[in-house]
């Protein structure tokens, strides 16, 4: 078989892309419009409920997934559109967001592991 | 009455005289049942004999005829002028393409790729004519009959950004055609295949824009294509990683 | 006679010379907002981990209208994504049952179905 690894980013891709689809409107929705604006009430993101969620091991695993693909999605995407963009595909862009996206991955990780 | 006429913007290279191509305008008399093509024939028969193009069957069945016709990549004989008069039409070899000459287009690099994919049967066992004819089921010719009525027409290389931005790219119609042997039964060369489709030219440089399948006049679909052998060889890399002794 | 082949540069700007490669661009250019946001998450996580205070100012913030305007836009390109991923789906799963094979239709509609539950289900989760 021909050997190359871009399975791996593209699986992330791929699997990121899908789990965004299903999910990323109704949060953005939520989070960045319904509940600042008040058209959902101020509690559905509390303190104390997303203290409770987020110390829950089951929801620190969907929160990491839903952190996780959708970031590595994100990464990918945006290298193949700077090179559609005109900047070559070189080892600097690449780097620089594979390298973001393990970054946000790690953060993500510690954060929830130390709530 | 004045006959009615379109006015046809041809891009102009002569390599023996010509630095850069140039614009040249033709008019052209209109006709509602003339495409393209026999617009370029009736420049070529009756006012300027030194324009080159390709063209053989004048039906969508050679694939040698395209051309970029407003920005488009399309078969010229299969371009109604109705669908453009009155505006001028402006045409130019495939995108993507090195110029020959005129509107005729290098095509060379695809066909490497399309000979590297083996876009042929590949039996597990030869196979002697005593052996009979070797049977497929309707069924199993339908997984695959789609990606055999591609004509090489390359129009979706022309469509294609990707192809444009790195040349390397084994590209949609050859990766359509090496899809369309893995999935014929009677085949069993996907692995020698696989060397090439599934290597860092090959699937993964599509981005999945789509416009090859847009423009294919034949509805080969190569995008589709392409995305299936993604992650058909997606599934191989996790299968060699989880079974590290398995078989290659 | 010698051959000298012309080669045409690809303009930078390809993706502004027709209406289906514009559109490719808006919608690879989601995973800006995509990616964004999950940034975001990891910001409201790690605030919400710095005490209650802290977190309140997080909420705060996303009251505000750069956060307002960001999170209009995200939303914006969030379902181009959905819609474009949706319609692509098919693509990747081609159904045939006996010689028949089966047009796309039904499977972007089951995607379709799964994201007004999937939606249905978070925002019931979020109200309770």
């Amino acid at each position: 078989m021909a050997k190359s690894n871009k399975p791996i980013v593209w699986s992330l891709f791929a699997g990121g892309g899908m789990l965004s689809a299903f999910v990323t409107p109704v949060l953005i929705f939520i989070t960045g419009l319904a509940v600042p604006l008040g058209l959902m009430s101020l509690d559905s993101l509390s303190y104390d409920r997303m203290l409770v969620l987020a110390q829950n091991p089951i929801a620190k695993i969907v929160l990491f997934a839903v952190i996780f693909l959708p970031l590595w999605h994100a990464a990918h995407r945006l290298l193949t559109t700077l090179h559609d963009l005109g900047l070559p595909k070189g080892r600097i862009a690449m780097t620089l967001c594979y390298g973001a996206a393990a970054l946000g991955s790690i953060a993500a990780a510690v954060v929830l592991l130390r709530i | 009455m004045t006959e009615q006429t379109l006015q046809v913007e041809i891009l102009r290279y002569r390599p023996e005289t010509d630095q850069d191509p140039a614009f040249q305008t033709y008019t052209v008399p209109y006709r509602d049942d003339w495409v393209i093509l026999d617009a370029l024939n009736h420049i070529k028969d009756n006012i300027d004999r030194t324009l080159s193009y390709r063209w053989s069957c004048h039906m969508a069945v050679c694939g040698s005829c395209g051309m970029m016709i407003n920005g488009e990549p399309k078969l010229s004989c299969h371009a109604f002028l109705r669908d453009y008069y009155p505006n001028k039409v402006r045409i130019e070899p495939l995108a993507n393409f090195p110029i020959e000459r005129d509107l005729v287009a290098v095509t060379d690099d695809f066909m490497e790729k399309l000979e590297s994919v083996k876009p042929y049967v590949i039996p597990k066992q030869e196979r002697a004519v005593d052996d009979g004819p070797h049977l497929q089921t309707p069924a199993q010719l339908n997984a695959f009959k789609q990606y055999t009525m591609c004509i090489n027409c390359l129009l979706c290389y022309a469509a294609c950004p990707q192809y444009g931005l790195t040349p390397n790219f084994v590209g949609p119609a050859a990766l359509a055609l090496a899809h369309r042997y893995n999935l014929d039964t009677r085949d069993a060369g996907r692995e020698q295949r696989q060397e090439i489709a599934a290597s860092n030219e090959g699937v993964w440089d599509c981005t999945f824009v789509g416009e090859c399948s847009q423009v294919c006049p034949k509805s080969v679909d190569p995008a589709a294509a392409i995305q299936q052998t993604k992650i058909a060889s997606t599934i191989d890399w996790y299968k060699a990683l989880l079974n590290p002794w398995g078989k290659r | 006679m010698s051959r000298k082949p012309y080669l045409r540069k690809m303009p930078k700007s390809w993706w502004l010379a027709q209406r289906r490669y514009t559109s490719y661009m808006a919608r690879e250019m989601s995973c800006v907002f995509i990616g964004a946001y999950s940034v975001l998450i990891v910001l409201g996580l790690y605030r919400l981990s710095q005490g209650r205070a802290e977190y309140g100012a997080f909420l705060e913030a996303l009251q505000s209208p750069p956060s307002l305007v960001f999170h209009a836009a995200a939303l914006v390109f969030a379902l181009i994504h959905t819609v474009s991923w949706f319609s692509l789906a098919p693509k990747a799963m081609p159904l045939q049952i006996g010689e028949k094979k089966l047009s796309g239709g039904p499977v972007v509609l089951a995607h379709y179905a799964v994201w007004v539950v999937v939606s249905a289900g978070v925002l019931l989760v979020a109200r309770i």
